[in-house]
């Protein structure tokens, strides 16, 4: 993946509309939260709880778009939208490496 | 600029959101609090006042759409504007929040422009709404107002069984003559909250004010078991309460007032009549025109209230009447059996 994991744009303005300060302290929040989210879904998918895998993958990606984490917003919402799939495994493998990839950029932009 | 006094109630299960949406309102002047699920929402909601619910969908044990349901089936929460703030997928969830009652609809990420747009229309919304409320408790009993804030508003009516009072100051033209005009409506904004006191206080609405003459019915819109015993139970607090005014204007040097009262029970038609524009919550029916007659016909029957044999009757003897006998009244071609009750002579 060579493309930015954060939309440059949506963070700036975020960060304009809130408050760099605050910003900080949203993305420890994220950081600190989403591993959970991800066991969520992952604990849902097993537990063949369709109502828990939509409401985490939801809740991933809602917070994905307010950082303007695009490609794990992405993939966040096509676990929303289909479910648990018969290709589980990868899918969520997928979502993961996505996760690592927005959050050592968000880490970055705090630090930036 | 926001009022710091305006309260939201943010409602979402994902703490990053409620962090956000908690700053962006503060930044916009707003003071707020949080709740995670709909059920905590539901209870902050019931035991707190709050101006505006900003409510998320997607929550585990009680979803925006249960929250909507339960707000809309709650007479004292249906009014409090909702704003939905959510990233759920799909046009017909939206579609649904708007059914359900909410106010407007904003995808998450919220925009600022938006969401500072929106909070203030809604909030603009509930004060006129506010407004309007109290005024028609102002202008309207509080049993109307409820009774229209349930049913809503329709003209026509429905037959009831209920006692209507009438009442009047005794020699008021002349009294308003001799006494200034500031003076007159000072006496009565006074006699109005005593008879509008004793009214309220047995279960009667007053449906007319016309100088000094009130109308009072008991038994609608809410029915009553005894609207008779009722209806005289008020016309006796009148009595005491004027008594305990005129002991006031005599210490004063001023003269004492005197009332009238007359009540007629039994069938009528109570309703909104009107037009669409302007109506009014009353009853119709002879029983209305006796009470009207009776209370004139205490003039001459030199007694402070007179009751109809209906309600005479209603009251089982509980409370002592004297028979005046069969008089004949204006618009009644048959002579009515009246009676006097406990009657404060002079």
């Amino acid at each position: 993946m060579t493309t930015d994991p954060i939309d440059h744009a949506v963070y700036d303005e975020l960060a304009e509309a809130t408050g760099e300060d605050f910003v900080v302290e949203l993305v420890d929040t994220f950081l600190l939260e989403a591993p959970a989210m991800l066991d969520a879904l992952e604990a849902a998918a097993e537990a063949g709880d369709g109502d828990a895998y939509r409401r985490a993958a939801h809740s991933i990606k809602s917070n994905a778009q307010v950082f303007g984490a695009t490609e794990l917003a992405e993939l966040a919402k096509a676990r929303e939208l289909e479910g648990p799939s018969a290709e589980e495994a990868s899918r969520m493998a997928a979502l993961r490496a996505a996760f690592a990839r927005s959050a050592e950029a968000l880490k970055a932009l705090q630090n930036g | 600029m926001a009022d710091p006094g305006t309260r939201l109630l943010i409602v979402d299960d994902n703490k990053v959101n409620r962090l956000l949406l908690t700053r962006s309102v503060e930044l916009l002047g707003y003071s707020a609090t949080v709740a995670e699920n709909g059920r905590i929402a539901m209870e902050m909601l019931r035991n707190d006042r709050f101006d505006l619910l900003l409510l998320d969908i997607e929550m585990p044990e009680m979803d925006g759409f249960e929250v909507l349901q339960a707000l809309k089936e709650d007479t004292k929460l249906r009014d409090l504007p909702v704003i939905v703030t959510s990233s759920v997928e799909g046009l017909e969830n939206i579609v649904r929040c708007i059914e359900l009652g909410a106010e407007d609809y904003l995808s998450k990420p919220v925009n600022k422009t938006l969401l500072k747009a929106r909070l203030a229309s809604s909030l603009e919304k509930k004060r006129l709404r506010d407004l309007q409320k109290s005024l028609l408790d102002r202008f309207a009993t509080s049993e109307v107002a409820q009774d229209l804030q349930e049913s809503g508003f329709a003209l026509g009516g429905r037959r009831v069984e209920a006692s209507v009072l009438f009442c009047d100051i005794r020699g008021f033209t002349a009294m308003s003559e001799s006494q200034t005009p500031e003076e007159t409506i000072e006496l009565l904004n006074i006699y109005y909250t005593l008879m509008f006191e004793a009214i309220d206080s047995h279960g009667g609405i007053v449906t007319l004010m016309v100088g000094d003459g009130l109308m009072a019915i008991f038994g609608a819109p809410k029915p009553l078991p005894h609207p008779a015993r009722n209806a005289v139970a008020a016309a006796q607090d009148m009595r005491l309460m004027i008594s305990d005014f005129n002991s006031e204007r005599t210490a004063g040097g001023r003269s004492p007032i005197r009332i009238g009262i007359g009540i007629a029970t039994g069938q009528m038609v109570a309703g909104y009549a009107g037009t669409e524009q302007r109506a009014t919550y009353t009853c119709i029916g002879d029983k209305v025109n006796l009470a009207a007659r009776l209370e004139a016909h205490t003039k001459i029957a030199d007694c402070d209230l007179l009751v109809d044999g209906a309600t005479r009757d209603a009251l089982s003897g509980s409370i002592a009447t004297r028979p005046i006998g069969a008089v004949t009244l204006k618009g009644f071609s048959e002579p009515q059996d009246v009676h006097a009750i406990g009657d404060i002579p002079g």
